[in-house]
C-alpha cells in the first residue's frame, strides 16, 4: 500500500511539473510577445524593456522557466502585471471564496448525483429510468452560464425565490445566509455535472445488482431493499468515486462562468479579469493552481479507490 | 474489451465483421434517440448553410424605433437593446459555430486517433511519455487552458480558437483509441500483417484503423458535443470570436444584463439555441453509444 502510495504521488508530481512546463511555453513560445501583448501597440522599445526587465522576461526561456518553477516551489507566485502586487494577495482571497461554493456545490451534487443514479438503476428500463439517464447527459451538454441565466431569470427574476447574486449584504453574512445565496450557482454546476456521476452510480448498481453476492443475500432471506443498502451500494460506490474526483475538472472550469452570472468574487471572476488584462502571472499562477486541486483530488480518489478495493493495488500504473 | 469478445473477434472472418457493422447501422437507424438528435441538428445544419436566405433581417440591421420590444408578428423573437431582431441574429449566428465545433472536433479527433494508435500499438517508451503528456493536459481544466492560450495568443481569431479547442481534445481521443488499440493489437490479423511484413503504416492505418471506428465515432461525437459546450461559453466569457460578428454566446453576453428588467427575449432565444444544439448532439452520441455497447 505504501509503495501504490509512494508511485501515484511521483506520478502526480510528474504531472504538476509538466503542467508548469507546457502552461509557460503557451505564454512564451507561441508567437504573442508578451511585454508588447501586455503594454499594448502604442508602447515604446524603452517601455517595453523596462517591462521585461520587471517582470525577468529579459533573461533566456530556460532561466526563466526554472526561475518561476523555483519560485513556485517557495510557495511565491509571482507579481500581478495588472496590479503591481503579489499575485498571491489576489488569488488566494478569491480561492477561498471559490472554495466556499465549491464546497456547497459538492455536498448538493453528490448525494443528488448518486440518489439519482440508483433510482434509475432500480428501475431500470423504465420511464424515470430513460428521464434520468438520457435527461441527465441532456442537461449536462449545456453550458453552466446558460443554466445560470437561465435560473437567474425563471426562479431569480420571475418568481423571486432565490437572491439572483451570490453575495449577501454586508449586515448578513452569517454561514446559513452565504450558502443560501451559493445554492443557485451550485444548482447551475450540479445540472451540468449530475449527469455523468448517476450514469456511473446506475452502472455500478446495476452490475452488482446482477452479482452472486446479491442473489446469495436475496435467497438467504434479506429483503432487496436491504440487500441493496448493505451490499450493493458499497461496491457500486468504487466507480462512482473515480468519476467524481474526474468532474473536479470541470466543475473549477464551470466556476468561472457561474461566479460571472452571479457575480461573485471568486477564482473565476480573477482569472477572466486576468484574461481582460492579460495579466500572464495571474494566469499562469491561476491554472497551476487550479491543475494542482485537480491533481490532489485525483491523488486521493485513486488512494482512497485502493483501500477500498485491494485487487486495483496490484496494476498500479496502468 | 473483455477476454471472451476478443477471442470471439478474433474468429470472425472479415465478412462477418461486415455484416455486424451493417446490423449496426440499422439498428442505429432504427433508434428513435437517434432520428430525434439528427432532426434537431439537420434543422441547424441547414440554417448554418443557407441563413442568409432565411433570416428576415440583416446581421447589423438596426431600427431605432423598435428598441428592446418583445416578441410579435414583426419580430417574432422581439428586438434587442440596439433594435436588432433577434430572431435573425440566432439564425445568423449558426454557422459561426457549427463551423468552428466541427472543425475543432474534427482536429482532435484526426490529431488524437493518430497518436493513439501509435501509443496503443508502439507501447514502451513512446506509449509511457505520450501517456504523462495526456495527463498533464487532462490536469488543466478545458476551459481555462483555452482562456490562456487565447489571451497568450492575441485572441478574437475564430480559426485560432478551433485550434486550441482542437489541441485540448487531443488528449481525451488518444486515450479512448490508444485503449481500444492495446485490445486489437493483440489479435490474430495484426499479427498476420506483420507476418506479411506490411509496413506499419498500412498495419496502423487499414489494419488497425477500420476495427477501432465504433469508439472514434463515439467519442467525436462526444467531443462535438463538449466543442459546443467550450465555444459557447468563450464567446460568452468574450474570448475567441470577433466583436460584433452574430454569435450566440456574445449575444448573451451583451444582452443578458437586461434580464433583470425582465426583458428575456434577447437573451432567451440564443440560450434556447445552444441548449438545443447541444442536446441533439447528445442525443446522436447517445444512442450511437447504447448500440455500440462501448
Amino acid at each position: 500500500m505504501k509503495q501504490f502510495i509512494l508511485k501515484r504521488l511521483g506520478l502526480s508530481v510528474v504531472t504538476v511539473f509538466l503542467v508548469a512546463v507546457i502552461v509557460f511555453f503557451l505564454t512564451h513560445i507561441l508567437p504573442g510577445n508578451v511585454a508588447r501583448q501586455y503594454l499594448g501597440r502604442g508602447a515604446t522599445e524603452e517601455d517595453l524593456a523596462e517591462f521585461r526587465r520587471v517582470f525577468g522576461l529579459d533573461r533566456s526561456l530556460l532561466a526563466q522557466l526554472f526561475g518561476w518553477i523555483g519560485d513556485l516551489l517557495h510557495g511565491d507566485l509571482g507579481q500581478s502585471m495588472q496590479y503591481r502586487g503579489p499575485v498571491s494577495d489576489i488569488l488566494l482571497p478569491a480561492i477561498g471564496y471559490s472554495s466556499k461554493l465549491a464546497c456547497v456545490a459538492f455536498f448538493l451534487i453528490v448525494p443528488i448525483s448518486i440518489a439519482g443514479g440508483v433510482i434509475a438503476a432500480m428501475n431500470r428500463g423504465k420511464k424515470i429510468d430513460r428521464a434520468i439517464t438520457v435527461g441527465g447527459l441532456s442537461a449536462a451538454v449545456i453550458p453552466e452560464f446558460v443554466w445560470a441565466i437561465v435560473l437567474v431569470l425563471t426562479v431569480g427574476v420571475t418568481f423571486q425565490i432565490f437572491p439572483v447574486s451570490a453575495f449577501p449584504d454586508e449586515d448578513n453574512r452569517s454561514i446559513l445566509n452565504q450558502i443560501w445565496y451559493l445554492i443557485l450557482p451550485s444548482i447551475s454546476l450540479l445540472l451540468v455535472l449530475f449527469g455523468y456521476i448517476a450514469r456511473i452510480t446506475r452502472a455500478g448498481v446495476i452490475e452488482a445488482l446482477e452479482s452472486d453476492y446479491m442473489r446469495t443475500a436475496v435467497l438467504k432471506g434479506m429483503t432487496r431493499r436491504k440487500a441493496v443498502s448493505k451490499h450493493v451500494l458499497r461496491n457500486a460506490l468504487l466507480p462512482t468515486i473515480a468519476v467524481i474526483a474526474s468532474q473536479i475538472p470541470y466543475l473549477i472550469g464551470g466556476l468561472i462562468a457561474v461566479e460571472i452570472v452571479f457575480n461573485y468574487p471568486g477564482f473565476g471572476t480573477i482569472l477572466k479579469g486576468a484574461v481582460d488584462a492579460r495579466d500572464y502571472s495571474v494566469l499562469q499562477s491561476g491554472v497551476i493552481v487550479s491543475s494542482l486541486v485537480i491533481v490532489v483530488f485525483q491523488l486521493i480518489a485513486d488512494i482512497l479507490f485502493a483501500v477500498l478495493n485491494p485487487r486495483i493495488r496490484q496494476k498500479v500504473t496502468e | 474489451m473483455s477476454e471472451k469478445k476478443i477471442s470471439a473477434l478474433t474468429a470472425m472472418s472479415n465478412k462477418e465483421r461486415r455484416t455486424i457493422r451493417r446490423e449496426r447501422m440499422q439498428l442505429v437507424v432504427r433508434n428513435k434517440t437517434f432520428l430525434v438528435g439528427c432532426s434537431i441538428l439537420g434543422f441547424w445544419l441547414i440554417l448554418a448553410v443557407f441563413g442568409n436566405f432565411i433570416a428576415p433581417r440583416g446581421a447589423s440591421d438596426q431600427d431605432f424605433e423598435f428598441v428592446s420590444v418583445g416578441p410579435s408578428l414583426k419580430f417574432w423573437f422581439g428586438t434587442d437593446a440596439n433594435g436588432q431582431d433577434v430572431l435573425s441574429r440566432v439564425i445568423l449566428g449558426t454557422r459561426l459555430i457549427v463551423v468552428m465545433a466541427f472543425s475543432a472536433t474534427a482536429i482532435g479527433t484526426v490529431v488524437g486517433t493518430a497518436i493513439g494508435l501509435a501509443a496503443g500499438y508502439f507501447k514502451g517508451t513512446f506509449d509511457m511519455i505520450t501517456m504523462r503528456l495526456i495527463e498533464a493536459i487532462s490536469a488543466i481544466p478545458v476551459l481555462i487552458i483555452a482562456l490562456l492560450a487565447i489571451a497568450a495568443l492575441e485572441g478574437r481569431s475564430p480559426t485560432l480558437t478551433v485550434i486550441v479547442i482542437g489541441f485540448v481534445f487531443t488528449p481525451n481521443i488518444g486515450r479512448t483509441v490508444r485503449a481500444a488499440v492495446l485490445g486489437e493489437a493483440e489479435l490474430e490479423y495484426v499479427a498476420a500483417a506483420r507476418l506479411r511484413t506490411e509496413r506499419t503504416p498500412h498495419i496502423l492505418f487499414r489494419e488497425i484503423l477500420p476495427n477501432v471506428l465504433p469508439p472514434i465515432i463515439v467519442e467525436f461525437t462526444v467531443r462535438l458535443g463538449y466543442a459546443i459546450f467550450a465555444i459557447a461559453t468563450l464567446s460568452f466569457l468574450g474570448a475567441g470570436v470577433e466583436y460584433g460578428s452574430p454569435n450566440w454566446g456574445t449575444q448573451i453576453a451583451e444582452n443578458w444584463g437586461n434580464i433583470y428588467s425582465n426583458i428575456w427575449w434577447p437573451t432567451a432565444f440564443p440560450a434556447l439555441a445552444i441548449a438545443s444544439l447541444a442536446v441533439s448532439v447528445n442525443l446522436i452520441s447517445d444512442s450511437l453509444l447504447e448500440v455500440f455497447e462501448l
